[in-house]
């Protein structure tokens, strides 16, 4: 058990008063493969030896579930051969959680370039995981034939326009959203106004105390505008969040740990199953990261959340492969 | 005419040009001809590498063909804003190349990653 838990960090945010001092510890987080958690607005970290401490009791929560991302099936280049491997990894990870989730999120770049054979590969290895059901929403190599059809056939079964649906789980309401159709030059990720105008609706008849789960593959907030990682119209999504007392954003696309609060609004971007992308302006593109091939593992991972009645916020915990 | 193709590298990259030339121009022999080695070149190739176009900004004249070849880890596309031309995706190393029948200026970029922008000039 102990052995499962040496490298994971927690996020739980059981709070909404962080200050930007706090704000920078977090993101200190990133990548640490330390161990903390956020009690009464102070960040509390605690040694390995001490993880058991708040092992099972407060890793059980009423809901638990899985986000993985950007599996990128299909890729071949030096920074991971074996992508194919590597997600069976994942999965391994996720069927020796201590709490076995209820069903999987994927936030996007299932495949590398939306062949059917890569959405096929996905598919087979994800059926070995304890979790029967995924919630899809697509990456940009998820929709590169025309509109995103072969996905939207194969994902899209009961979302609505591109493929953004919302649903409900233990009184946790879910919510993916799509943002990489129809971008446009020199811009970021895009929801549009068809998709705005359906959440706006899909949340304006539910209580302010409903606990918000977004989750979509480019962040909704601006990472790194300089390479894309952020959506251009995610300020009008999240003014239709604001009377929620927890929302948490839950995002892909950059391969790498990050995370920012802001008011009651949490948000998490993932690591990749695949490869690493490097730390925003720390390489001349965001391109796959090459690393050396016994540190891989280290810096590809899933995401497990637990939702606890009665508290505002999410707990999120970022596990490396290796 | 004026010399319309140069030897790229790739044979790939030159069945690609001629094919566009031919079904552009409907000049197929004189394109043929043009592609002997001794003459000069006068086909543009834009390299897409760390997610830029380069040269971000190329100038050519009426009936040259611009080559964009993928030197990325990752796909890119090539799509001009006014839908003049757009390639399908491209993997690495792969190329798409365009014809300029007509003077004016065609702004692009790639609709996977729109922040990488380029344009070609045409005179």
């Amino acid at each position: 058990m102990a052995e499962s838990k040496r490298d994971r960090i927690l996020h739980d945010h059981n709070h909404d008063g962080v200050d930007r001092r706090g704000f920078l510890k977090c993101m200190a987080w990133a990548g640490t493969g330390a161990f903390y958690v956020l009690h009464g607005g102070v960040l509390k970290s605690y040694g390995l030896n001490r993880v058991s401490e708040i092992g099972e009791a407060a890793a059980k929560g009423e809901l638990s579930f899985v986000q993985i991302s950007d599996s990128h099936m299909g890729f071949n280049k030096p920074a991971n051969p074996d992508v194919a491997g590597t997600l069976k990894a994942a999965v391994d990870k996720i069927n020796a959680l201590p709490i076995a989730p209820e069903f999987m999120l994927h936030t996007g770049d299932i495949s590398h370039l939306s062949k059917p054979e890569e959405f096929d590969t996905v598919d087979q290895i994800l059926k070995g995981a304890s979790a029967k059901d995924v919630f899809f929403v697509p990456g940009e190599h998820d929709v590169l034939d025309e509109a995103g059809k072969a996905y939207l056939e194969r994902y899209g079964k009961g979302s609505r326009g591109l493929g953004w649906r919302s649903f409900d789980k233990k009184g946790v309401h879910f919510i993916g959203l799509v943002n990489v159709m129809n971008l446009k030059a020199g811009g970021l990720g895009s929801l549009g106004r068809e998709q705005l105008e359906w959440l706006e609706d899909d949340v304006k008849h539910l209580k302010s105390s409903t606990p918000i789960v977004v989750f979509a593959h480019i962040p909704l907030w601006a990472v790194y505008p300089q390479w894309g990682w952020g959506t251009e119209d995610s300020a009008q999504a999240l003014a239709y969040l604001k009377k929620f007392g927890s929302v948490t954003v839950l995002n892909g696309h950059i391969h790498q740990i990050m995370q920012k609060v802001e008011g009651n609004v949490t948000f998490h971007t993932a690591m990749s199953t695949a490869f690493p992308q490097p730390q925003p302006g720390k390489a001349e593109s965001p391109g796959p990261m090459k690393v050396p091939a016994e540190q891989l593992r280290g810096l590809l991972g899933i995401t497990d959340v637990n939702y606890f009645r009665g508290r505002h916020a999410l707990a999120v915990v970022a596990s490396t492969l290796g | 005419m004026k010399n319309i193709l140069r030897t790229i590298g790739s044979t790939t990259l030159l069945a690609l040009g001629l094919g566009f030339l031919i079904a552009a121009s409907g000049r197929g022999s004189q394109a043929l001809r043009a592609s002997s080695p001794e003459k000069p070149a006068s086909g543009v190739e834009v390299r897409i590498d760390n997610f830029t176009f380069a040269p971000r900004a190329v100038k050519v004249s009426v009936g040259t063909t611009v080559t964009w070849v993928n030197r990325d880890d990752i796909p890119h596309t090539v799509v001009s804003e006014a839908k003049a031309f757009k390639s399908k995706v491209l993997d690495t190393d792969e190329a798409f190349s365009y014809a300029f029948t007509k003077v004016g200026r065609y702004p692009y970029f790639c609709s996977l990653h729109p922040k990488m922008t380029g344009e070609v000039v045409v005179q």
